[in-house]
């Protein structure tokens, strides 16, 4: 996985209008004005934005002249999560077993307690 | 949520993980040392652990079987460098299914008011091998939720 791709992802998604910007953009593709009604911003400033978005291909936009639609691009994300799902792996994956620990520990203390102890 | 924590700082070749069990340390370290107790607990739900070797002794080895449903069959072994029980364990760990990556694992038992308080450290022989050790499972995994993040993707651009 390119590092400096996933540099660039997560300096454009280190913002939290950019991350809103993404958010509606799940919804479907959106113009720049629709995209600026949420924010109290102006359009330049949302237009700088979307660039950030659109260098980090995080989002394309349209040929049409006037309309220019904004789309989420799936593959930078998915790099993300990627990046993510490892760690998350090995963190759940040794929460399991520890639990699977604390049951025999769990078990070990029922049959030490004299009271437990089967009459045999 | 058990109170588990991750460390691995980064350009390091460590992972220190901690976590508390509610037992005595002794019940703990007998966990780890005796080959019944790592037979019941050792692995995962969906594995069985055959504990081949278990030699809780400075310089004995060690070697457990993980067998999954499917036959699959993953192997680990290693040597115990030092046993003080019941307070510490070191050996050595190596995945045969990656061998020549060797780790030093120290696991530390703290006695917290009838509680044990785990550290476990482990020390790579590169970053390159810690930070893989981090991403283990990535391959597999990814694939899976690659497919979930496509599906909520495709879904959500119509």
């Amino acid at each position: 996985m390119a590092t400096d791709r996933l540099d660039g992802t997560f300096a454009a998604l280190a913002d939290p209008t950019r991350r809103a910007i993404l958010a509606r953009l799940m919804a479907g593709a959106a113009t720049v004005t629709e995209l600026a009604e949420p924010f109290d911003m102006s359009l330049p400033a949302v237009s700088k934005h979307l660039k950030v978005l659109e260098r980090a291909g995080l989002i394309t936009r349209g040929r049409e002249a006037q309309w220019r639609p904004c789309r989420l691009e799936a593959d930078p994300l998915r790099e993300v999560a990627a990046w993510l799902e490892g760690y998350r792996r090995f963190w759940e994956e040794r929460e399991r077993r520890y639990e699977r620990l604390d049951e025999y520990l769990r078990e070990a203390q029922r049959k030490e307690r004299p009271g437990d102890r089967q009459a045999t | 949520m058990s109170d588990m924590k991750v460390v691995a700082d980064p350009g390091t070749q460590e992972i220190v993980i901690t976590r508390s069990f509610d037992a005595p340390r002794e019940l703990v370290f007998k966990a780890f040392t005796d080959p019944e107790a790592v037979r019941q607990w050792w692995g995962l739900n969906s594995t069985e652990t055959v504990v081949d070797r278990l030699e809780a002794r400075p310089g004995g080895q060690w070697r457990f079987v993980e067998r999954e449903g499917d036959g699959n069959e993953y192997g680990f072994h290693g040597v115990y460098h030092d046993l003080e029980a019941p307070e510490r364990i070191v050996y050595t760990f190596e995945f045969e299914g990656m061998p020549g990556h060797v780790l030093l694992e120290t696991i530390v038992f703290e006695d917290q008011d009838g509680r044990t308080l785990m550290t476990d450290t482990s020390v790579f022989q590169s970053v390159g091998d810690r930070d893989g050790m981090l991403q283990s499972g990535m391959e597999s995994g990814a694939a899976e939720s690659m497919d979930r993040l496509d599906d909520y993707l495709a879904k959500a651009r119509g």
